[in-house]
């Protein structure tokens, strides 16, 4: 197993544990974290193929990564502040309770 | 494979896995931090520093923070009565658990063509900072444009609403 | 259509012979235009009516001089025809056409004038009457189809204006149809006719079918021609007739139901229920006539197979139905208290004595007394008219009386005409008719018997009108309010039918057989000396003895007599039983009630049962089915169709509400969607880049 491949599973359990905790958790911010989690996951094998590709030297990865980061932060802010505002209406943030789009 | 990147792996599943399993909102949060830290170690020791030190000043200083309020806010910290997971939970772990198989399964059968060992290579911020006002202009700027427009958008939705007329 | 004249070469071309048509023709368009009238016009229905027949005189008078300015000039009988094709069909031709010779010129004269006479008494009897126009639209028709029966020389077009004649018959039997009695006259009449020309019909299409033609007279071609009776005369019919026999027999029958001859006669007493002019017309002068003249008409087919001096079964048949008649009517018009039934009886008696010499005398005997009969009898029945309206509607002789001196002119007109009916010798003309006939009955070689039956008859005849003018006239009045004479409009006629049936006595004498030898052609000589033939005179002094004896016995029994309507006749008291058979008309009509009627009853009830069960069962069954069809298309229609149809909508809204399950509003069910479906899609790219 090579060291790429090393990271990739790295990144691959780390994107299911994300997935896992985005569908099966009841509140709604550990579903925003479960997100982050998986975002972080991707990032992590931008940098690894960014490493042991053909041309690190273009830096393609590298900034990639540095803008994924920025996009998820932005993301993350807007996310939890939606989540603060559902709050304020439901007065919960269960999931399950939250259908009011049902039908 | 070095002892160190089983190391740095082991915290951060440990931090993920603590992220998502943990009754405690609070402590989901702070275990998250932990996985962001082992994936900034891993950045580093991938040669990657810039995005390494990124990923401490953004995620764990910004987004971790920002998460914490979220909880605080929302009264978070309380648990439920009916149990922090969802009452199909099974479901979502065997999705889950099939996006890592083929994930998985994906990644190995590819283990031969991946590329090996490579010379490190070496990255200065100056060659980071030419390139993003260089090749990567526009992007840049369309960031930009995004995180002001997120700015306003989530101060916008969080804001209370006005009693009375505007 | 093509026209074959057909004229025996003469001098003058014969005008009279192509406007023959007219005659009837005129009347009949008469009568369409004043049914197009409005009831109030009466003075114009009248007039338009008299005023056609005036015509239809006039027109018969010229051909009937045209056929006597003829006679001097010739050997044989003048015939003149006009024939046409109406209508082809297959391969025979059907002919209609119309003949000018004496017969028809002296019928067409007789019909013509006693008709316009009877018209203008009507104008007075029926002027009270609110249905003048009906009437005389009705009159006219009857008029014109009557003079188209005599001027016909097809059997098609004589049959066609026969049952004309009879259908006009009913509408004027009935024309006082509220009234039951003659609602039911009329339909009796109508129906018993029927029955003769049923037969009539049988005859006609026979000929047809031997001969291929209806025609008469067609220049040697027509039925009434050597050619075609020798024809006939070789075909056998059933009990040893031959087709000759059996089809005159057959036409007969139609002669004996227009004719009231015995065993349908019985429609003709009913008749009276009509008015009265009606009855002197249609009863007593003219349609009754029609069978009459329909016999002497088919005379050569009668007469066909005959030998010299013998005769054929047609006209003995014919005899001794007429004798029978003649007899049975006498009989029963001795018992009648009604003074038209009295009348009405009278002329089947008298038919009787026609049809008597037809059978034995020949057409010239049978058709002289036809010609006297018609204008006495005429001259009866509008007398009798006018009595009835003088009595102010009272028809029953018991309650009449002492008239002579109310009514003069009726009585004296009246008197004459019931001379002339029973044969009163020399200056009557109903004793030279009768004669002829006795005559011809003494010397016809079958048998005797119908000599004594007539003669019988005629005492009869003698006798009865004796007690009706004794009971009508005679005595002292026994009725309500006073009677009065009759305006001028109607005794006019009557004096002028008084005359005639005086005078045409004179045609007929053995001194001078004028009318029989006109029919037949030939020159007709004045002899006194015909008047000694052996037994002539002994025949006459005969009759003469009869009819005083008659009128003798009559004077006795009635004369001087004034019996009450609630008081029984004289004869009545004496032979009582026999009386009332006679006043009981012989129970003829009911007879008739028991068996043919009653046969009919029971047909019509099993028609009824038939319709009803069989056929209306089969209608209701069908009607079951299909309501069955029905309920079982309701049945289909609701469960299954329906059915279906709910159920499909049903498990639409079932899927739909199973499908809108997935729409559970939790994103993180959403989310796991998406999961798995991006692991769909990552295996399928997997796979096929493998693939």
């Amino acid at each position: 197993m090579t060291p790429l491949s090393g990271y990739l599973l790295v990144a691959a359990l780390l994107f299911s544990i994300g997935l896992a905790g985005a569908l099966t958790r009841r509140n709604a911010i550990l579903v925003l974290i479960g997100i982050e989690l998986m975002l972080n996951a991707a990032n992590l094998n931008l940098i690894a193929f960014w490493r042991y590709g053909p041309h690190p030297e273009a830096l393609t990865g590298m900034i990639f990564a540095i803008f994924s980061i920025a996009v998820a932060a932005a993301e993350a802010a807007v996310g939890l502040g939606l989540v603060i505002q559902i709050h304020r209406h439901a007065h919960t943030t269960d999931l399950d309770a939250i259908n009011r789009m049902k039908g | 494979m070095s002892w160190a990147f089983y190391l740095i792996a082991g915290l951060t599943v440990a931090g993920g896995l603590a992220a998502v399993l943990l009754k405690n909102t609070v402590h989901c949060a702070l275990a998250l931090t932990v996985a962001f830290a082992g994936l900034a170690l891993f950045f580093l020791q991938l040669d990657a520093q810039f995005a390494g030190f990124a990923q401490i000043l953004v995620y764990i200083g910004a987004v971790a923070i920002l998460v914490v309020f979220a909880i605080l806010l929302t009264r978070g910290s309380e648990t439920p009565k009916d149990g922090v997971f969802s009452k199909n939970w099974f479901a979502g772990l065997a999705i889950a658990a099939g996006v890592f198989a083929v994930l998985g399964w994906a990644v190995l059968q590819s283990a031969s063509v991946l590329p090996r060992e490579t010379a490190a290579p070496t990255v200065t911020v100056l060659q980071i900072g030419n390139a993003l006002m260089g090749r990567y202009v526009l992007p840049l700027e369309i960031v930009a444009l995004l995180l002001t427009a997120a700015m306003i958008g989530a101060v916008i939705v969080a804001m209370h609403e006005k009693e009375g007329s505007k | 259509m093509q026209e074959t004249v057909s004229f025996t070469p003469q001098i003058c071309p014969p005008v009279i012979a192509q406007f023959l048509w007219l005659i009837p023709a005129v009347p009949v368009a008469a009568s369409g235009v004043i049914a197009l009238l409005k009831q109030p016009r009466r003075k114009t229905a009248a007039t338009l009516a008299i005023g056609s027949l005036s015509f239809s005189l006039l027109l018969s008078l010229a051909a009937f001089v045209h056929v006597v300015g003829d006679w001097a000039h010739r050997a044989t009988p003048l015939r003149e025809t006009v024939n046409f094709t109406w209508f082809q069909f297959g391969s025979s031709n059907v002919e209609l056409g119309w003949v000018l010779d004496p017969l028809s010129a002296v019928m067409l004269v007789m019909v013509s004038f006693v008709g316009l006479l009877i018209f203008i008494y009507s104008t007075g009897y029926m002027a009270e009457d609110e249905n003048y126009t009906r009437f005389f639209c009705f009159i006219s028709l009857f008029a014109g189809a009557m003079l188209g029966v005599v001027i016909a020389n097809s059997l098609l077009l004589l049959f066609i204006c026969w049952e004309l004649v009879g259908l006009t018959s009913y509408l004027l039997i009935g024309f006082w149809y509220q009234r039951p009695a003659a609602a039911a006259a009329a339909k009796k009449a109508i129906i018993t006719t029927r029955i003769g020309d049923v037969l009539f019909l049988l005859g006609m299409v026979w000929l047809f079918s031997q001969t291929g033609t209806l025609l008469f007279y067609n220049n040697g071609a027509g039925s009434m021609e050597p050619g075609a009776l020798t024809a006939l005369l070789t075909q056998p019919a059933a009990l040893g007739l031959t087709a000759a026999g059996a089809i005159g027999l057959l036409i007969f029958a139609g002669a004996a139901g227009k004719s009231g001859q015995l065993p349908l006669h019985v429609w003709l007493p009913d008749a009276m229920e009509g008015p009265t002019p009606v009855s002197a017309l249609i009863h007593a002068a003219t349609m009754v006539a029609a069978g009459v003249y329909l016999i002497a008409r088919v005379y050569p087919l009668m007469q066909a197979g005959s030998l010299a001096g013998g005769t054929t079964t047609a006209l003995t048949v014919v005899t001794w139905v007429g004798a029978s008649t003649a007899v049975f009517a006498a009989l029963i018009a001795v018992a009648q208290n009604d003074i038209k039934r009295i009348l009405a009886y009278s002329t089947i008696s008298q038919l009787g004595y026609m049809m008597a010499g037809l059978g034995m005398g020949g057409v010239a005997v049978g058709i002289f007394h036809l010609i006297t009969h018609a204008f006495f009898k005429a001259l009866l029945f509008l007398g009798a008219g006018s009595v009835i309206h003088g009595c102010h509607g009272e028809q029953d002789i018991r309650r009449m009386g002492g008239l002579k001196a109310d009514m003069p002119l009726t009585f004296v007109t009246y008197a004459i005409g019931m001379l002339a009916l029973c044969g009163f010798p020399l200056f009557f003309s109903g004793f030279w008719s009768k004669d002829g006939i006795l005559e011809a009955a003494w010397r016809w070689n079958m048998a005797r018997t119908p000599f004594y039956m007539l003669v019988l008859g005629a005492l009869l005849t003698a006798f009865y009108m004796t007690r009706q003018v004794a009971y009508v006239f005679f005595g002292h009045w026994r009725g309500g309010k006073t009677a009065h004479e009759s305006p001028m409009a109607m005794t006019l006629p009557l004096v002028i039918l008084a005359f005639f049936a005086m005078g045409l006595g004179v045609l007929g004498t053995p001194a001078w057989p004028w009318f029989r030898a006109f029919l037949d052609g030939r020159a007709a000589v004045f002899n006194l000396r015909g008047l000694v033939e052996p037994g002539l005179l002994a025949l006459m002094g005969a009759s003469t003895v009869v009819v005083f004896l008659g009128l003798g016995l009559g004077w006795l029994l009635y004369g001087g007599q004034a019996p009450r309507p609630e008081e029984p006749d004289v004869l009545e008291r004496a032979v009582p039983v026999p009386w009332r058979w006679l006043r009981n008309r012989l129970y003829a009509d009911e007879l008739y009630g028991v068996t043919v009627i009653a046969f009919y009853g029971w047909w019509a009830r099993l028609a009824e049962w038939l319709d009803r069960r069989v056929w209306g069962g089969a209608v209701a069954v069908v009607a079951r089915g299909f309501r069955l069809g029905a309920r079982l298309n309701r049945f289909l229609d609701n469960n299954v169709v329906d059915g279906s149809f709910d159920k499909g909508c049903e498990e639409l809204a079932t899927g739909g509400g199973l499908l809108a399950r997935v729409q559970n509003g939790r994103v993180q069910t959403y989310l796991r969607i998406l999961a798995l479906g991006v692991v769909a899609l990552v295996l399928m790219l997997i796979w096929s880049s493998r693939a």
